[in-house]
């Protein structure tokens, strides 16, 4: 780790995301071309649409937890590539090269802090870190995580967002599976909430364990959610996919998830049910995002 | 194969004249060269061929092995939740004198029994039928014992809104503190997420010529190579083989096949499993419900591999 990367994970500063000189995005729910400020002062919804823009682990941190009270634990495992993995590229130099673009935690940043009234455990995906897919290091953290929670006697709050298990580690990222969904067992006799937020994309082994067993299940809008990536879907069945298939909606429909809830009211909705699941008054500390 | 070519030649040039000392002498030896040879094949099988073998038709599927292995075998169905489940077999046997609840995927062998068990491809009621049973065997003080053989979850319309994600998660969750033994063998094909549904347990063991993997090679070779004939290359770099998954303390055990692969002697294979079964059963079964659960949670907890410097 260079001092570098070590001054950015003990100031908790994020990777620059925009280069300066791009100032205008367009917006993939109405086409519109935003000022990238803007829709970053909005929490990277779009000021027209509402269509959610993926955020970094960093900035999702920011708009659930207190300022000034995230504490990162874990920052610095990183995977032992195992298989000694090589497609055209070898994993270590994705890897590598992924570390130099500013992302050293692997695909998920984990940590304490407190969420509006609550001290909570939290893990947040980076999916800029190879899609977010779950490895060992991911699953180690997650499984860290709910131990804290337990150990401090806290929530856990998990935030989604992979592509699910990585390849590049074989069989050991599928039995991450089984260890972080029953590190949650263990939670879940403790009596502590465990609340999973869905965010595009949220499929495959990340969705088919602990994502997808949450005492209480929130997901963005739009979000794409499933366990088969719909390309897979249609190749095996070969025929289109019904309009909005695996979207949070349709998961809401469906009867697999709670509910959909924006981006701008997810803290103060989480402090809510918080709050009611340990039968707590319902203070007003936290507002709805402006 | 030559060699049997050859053997077939010489048995039959045999037939043919009276003298056939040298003969008879000349095909055992070349019979103990062809044993030898395949043996020698069969051992130092790649990725790619061993999951060719696991998916060899004429394997022994779950009810072959629950046939030959079990008696009394009484076939549970449903899911209690409106679902059938036909890729997902299970109930109650008799194993020696000992009541058990075997559970496993299942796979057709006719095009149309494929078509029927969705080629070994589970639907979330197959995966909640298999949660059903395991409580029954829980609150029964009945040991379990699963055999894993699909290429994976089914990827469907229906499938996903019922709920795959979530019927697989909860078996994994339900499965790892269930009270009872939970013995667990991949027989053919272990497909990703599909197969870990049924995977967690105190011991698992993989039969020789079985794979287990986190994608099949098709699906890895099409999104890492962007190419779908790269399936050896991906077979190969997956590492899943019961050799490797042993070394990487995934599994506890491998099971011997017969020579040439189980396919090849369905009933030399039962024997092999059920030993194994036996003896493994014969160990957890003196456990208690929270020595097992305590070091079944350990097991799993200590999968991965990371360090805490930078690569
Ligand atoms: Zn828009």
């Amino acid at each position: 780790m260079s001092w570098f990367d070590k001054l950015k994970v003990k100031t908790g500063l994020g990777p620059k995301i925009a280069k300066p000189e791009i100032i205008w995005i367009e917006c993939k729910g109405c086409g519109e071309q935003l000022y990238i400020a803007e829709v970053e002062k909005n929490l990277k919804v779009c000021p027209n649409c509402d269509y959610h823009f993926r955020a970094d682990a960093r900035e999702r941190i920011s708009y659930l937890i207190n300022p000034g009270t995230f504490v990162e634990h874990d920052g610095d495992l990183t995977s032992k590539d195992p298989l000694k993995f090589k497609d055209k590229k070898k994993y270590k130099e994705r890897l590598r090269a992924t570390f130099k673009k500013g992302y050293s935690h692997d695909a998920l940043i984990s940590g304490s802090g407190v969420l509006g009234d609550h001290p909570v455990e939290i893990s947040v995906f980076e999916f800029k870190f190879m899609g977010g897919s779950m490895g060992s290091v991911v699953g180690e953290k997650i499984t860290r995580c709910v131990e804290r929670a337990i150990k401090n006697n806290n929530p856990v709050i998990v935030v989604s967002c992979s592509g699910g298990a990585r390849m590049q580690e074989g069989i050991l990222s599928l039995m991450q599976m089984a260890k972080t969904s029953s590190a949650l067992k263990k939670l879940s006799d403790h009596k502590l909430p465990y609340i999973s937020i869905l965010t595009d994309p949220t499929t495959g082994g990340v969705s088919a364990s602990f994502a997808m067993l949450g005492d209480v299940i929130f997901a963005e809008p739009g979000a794409l959610i499933g366990f088969a990536g719909p390309r897979v879907i249609e190749q095996t069945i070969n025929e289109k996919l019904p309009e909005g298939f695996q979207r949070s909606e349709f998961l809401v429909d469906h009867g697999l998830i709670d509910n959909v809830v924006h981006r701008r009211d997810m803290k103060k909705t989480l402090n809510n049910l918080l709050s009611m699941l340990a039968n707590k008054p319902i203070l007003k500390t936290v507002e709805t995002h402006d | 194969m030559a060699l049997e070519n050859q053997i077939q030649d010489l048995v039959s040039l045999s037939h043919m004249y009276d003298s056939v000392g040298d003969i008879t002498h000349e095909i055992s030896k070349l019979k103990k060269k062809l044993r030898r040879m395949k043996h020698e094949v069969f051992l130092n099988l790649k990725g790619w061929q061993k999951t060719q073998v696991a998916r060899h038709s004429d394997r022994p599927y779950t009810l072959d092995y629950i046939q030959r292995i079990f008696t009394d075998f009484q076939e549970l169905h449903g899911d209690r939740r409106g679902g059938y489940g036909p890729s997902m077999v299970g109930g109650l046997a008799k194993f020696d004198d000992q009541s058990v609840m075997v559970i496993g995927h299942q796979k057709g062998r006719e095009p149309a029994e494929k078509i029927r068990r969705n080629f070994g491809m589970s639907q979330p009621a197959g995966y909640r039928k298999a949660l059903r049973l395991m409580k029954l065997a829980e609150k029964f003080d009945v040991p379990i014992i699963t055999l894993i053989d699909t290429p994976g979850a089914y990827p469907g319309i229906d499938a996903e809104e019922k709920g795959q994600s979530e019927a697989i998660a909860t078996n994994m969750f339900s499965m790892i503190d269930i009270k009872v033994p939970i013995i667990v063998v991949v027989i053919g094909e272990g497909g990703s997420g599909g197969a870990l549904a049924i995977g967690v347990g105190d011991r698992v063991m993989m039969l020789e010529h079985s794979v287990y993997s986190v994608i099949s090679p098709e699906g890895c070779a099409s999104i890492l190579w962007d190419d779908k004939e790269k399936v050896k290359q991906a077979a190969e770099a997956l590492c899943m083989t019961a050799t490797h998954l042993l070394e990487m303390k995934v599994i506890d055990e491998i099971i011997r096949e017969p020579l040439g692969g189980a396919h090849r002697n369905h009933k030399q294979a039962a024997v092999s499993l059920r030993k194994a079964l036996r003896a493994n059963l014969k160990t957890l079964i003196h456990q208690s419900s929270e020595e097992l659960i305590e070091k079944r949670y350990e097991k799993f907890r200590s999968m991965g591999a990371f360090s805490t410097e930078e690569g």
